[in-house]
């Protein structure tokens, strides 16, 4: 690793920096379907009748016992066998998305179960329907109590994002391959550029996640354990 | 026509037979106190009253409304019963003041201003008007109970229903929640308290239903139910109780 091939790195540096804009698109895209997912197969699996808590359950397992990378070729490939044409892109965000709706759902199930029922009694007896219970009673109580074990699903699902590689989105993963394949000694450069990528990217979300755990903290509410 | 009418309520859970046909009548106005040994079923009564527990047999009746009817709106008879729990069930993420105007709001679909002019009105009724800001966690056990009476207040209910208000209380708390009961009643508040306070029973009382293993064994005036009751289970309760728990209020 010579001086020589971080100089000819430098110049390509917002190349990657291209490539990790796809990575993050990516992370928003997933993120935001695993929430919206994760928070309804939650809700089901608290509330709703058994058939369709276990199926709920069902679909927790099987999101979380496939890996990541047979899950983007499922997706991938799968819908053109139906004459489907599917974008990788957005491949990606599905099977990522999908994948950690059924982390989130087992989160905010945690944070649900953890706010007692009395609550949801007394709300009850006001004459509160049961949706405006979730809505006012249970729902701002489980999302802030969430925003701890979210933190560590954002850190894994962030570094998931570059396993979209092996679909063909070009992101950072694939930018930086480009680069070297042409240029062997660029290898190891770009390959530290990217982890340094990830690192400061890890921080900054763990970090503002933390100012918005801070800033929404009310005294009584907060995660045990 | 009395405000509240309960007739041969049933329920059971597995082989246990909670309830085992009560019968009960309340007119407007009144405060009813219910008295009875552990597990006796007052609990699983008061929450069939609003039907939080759903009764297996028998009838209740909100004025000339049928609160076990089929096709009654069961939200909009629960928003006019009020029901304070033994352990307060305040919402631990809202300050006292959107803990009584959450039902203002978003059950009786009043305005943001009316709302929490009514929610402040019945936070100062309680002594609590200087609390609003304060969030669950951060107000005694004594305090919050006051917040889950104004709670119920606020809905403007036709009675209330108390489930041992004071039972989950360190001794030196007792008093202000009473207090704040004693008060509602002299209003002419409709109410059925469970309790084990006899002080607050005596005094307060307008009748006492004394209940054991599911059937009411017993009412009368507190002064019948004290001095002379029919049934010896009656005193022996009325005399262990007392003791147990003092007879001042
Ligand atoms: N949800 C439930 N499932 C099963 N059993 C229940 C349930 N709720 C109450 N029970 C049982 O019903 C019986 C009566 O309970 P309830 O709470 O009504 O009694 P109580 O008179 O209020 O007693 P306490 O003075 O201890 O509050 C008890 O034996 C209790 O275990
Ligand atoms: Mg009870």
């Amino acid at each position: 690793m010579t001086l020589e091939a971080w100089s000819q790195l430098w110049p390509k540096v917002p190349v990657l920096l291209q490539g990790l804009v796809v990575n993050l698109e990516l992370l928003a895209g997933l993120l935001s379907l695993g929430l919206v997912i994760g928070v309804a197969v939650a809700l089901v699996e608290v509330y709703a009748p058994r058939p369709f808590r276990a199926l709920a359950l069902a679909y927790e397992w099987f999101f979380r016992g496939v890996p990541e990378l047979v899950l983007l070729f499922l997706f991938y490939f799968g819908p053109s066998q139906f004459g489907v044409d599917i974008s990788a892109f957005l491949a990606a965000v599905l099977a990522l998305g999908f994948r950690s709706s059924a982390y989130q759902s087992q989160i905010f199930r945690g944070a649900i179960q953890a706010i007692s029922p009395g609550q949801s009694l007394a709300a009850r007896s006001l004459g509160m329907s049961r949706l405006g219970v979730i809505r006012h009673v249970i729902l701002p109580q489980a999302l802030r109590l969430s925003l701890a074990g979210w933190s560590n699903e954002f850190s894994s699902v962030l570094k998931d994002t570059t396993l979209a590689y092996g679909i063909g989105v070009v992101e950072v993963m694939r930018q930086a391959r480009y680069l070297t394949a042409r240029n062997f000694p660029l290898a190891l450069p770009a390959f530290i550029v990217v982890a340094l990528m990830f690192l400061i990217l890890t921080y900054a979300g763990n970090w503002g996640i933390g100012l918005l755990e801070r800033r929404l903290r009310v005294p009584g509410l907060e995660a045990r354990g | 026509m009395p405000l509240l009418r309960v007739e041969d309520l049933h329920k059971r859970y597995g082989t246990e037979e909670v309830l085992r046909g009560v019968s009960l009548t309340v007119v407007k106005g009144e405060t009813k106190v219910v008295i009875g040994p552990s597990g006796t079923g007052k609990s699983t009564l008061l929450r069939c009253i609003n039907r939080l527990t759903e009764p297996d047999r028998g009838r209740v009746w909100l004025g000339d409304t049928e609160v076990t009817g089929k096709g009654t709106n069961l939200n909009r008879i629960r928003s006019q019963i009020g029901f304070v729990f033994q352990d307060f069930n305040l919402f631990t993420h809202l300050t006292a003041l959107d803990n009584v105007r959450l039902g203002p709001l978003r059950v009786k679909g009043l305005g943001k201003k009316e709302a929490t002019e009514r929610a402040m009105a019945e936070l100062a009724r309680v002594g609590l008007a200087d609390k609003a800001g304060a969030y669950p966690a951060e107000l005694s056990g004594g305090q919050q109970q006051r917040v889950s009476i104004a709670r119920a207040l606020a809905m403007d209910p036709q009675l209330i229903l108390f489930d041992e208000p004071t039972s989950a209380l360190d001794p030196e708390l007792i008093g202000e929640v009473l207090g704040v009961m004693v008060k509602l009643a002299e209003e002419g508040m409709t109410m059925i308290v469970v309790t084990h306070e006899m002080g607050f029973a005596r005094s307060v009382a307008d009748e006492i239903v004394f209940m054991e293993r599911g059937v009411i064994v017993e009412q009368g005036s507190p002064e019948k139910m004290f001095r002379s009751p029919e049934v010896a289970r009656t005193g022996d309760f009325l005399r262990k109780i007392s003791e147990l728990y003092g007879d001042a209020a």
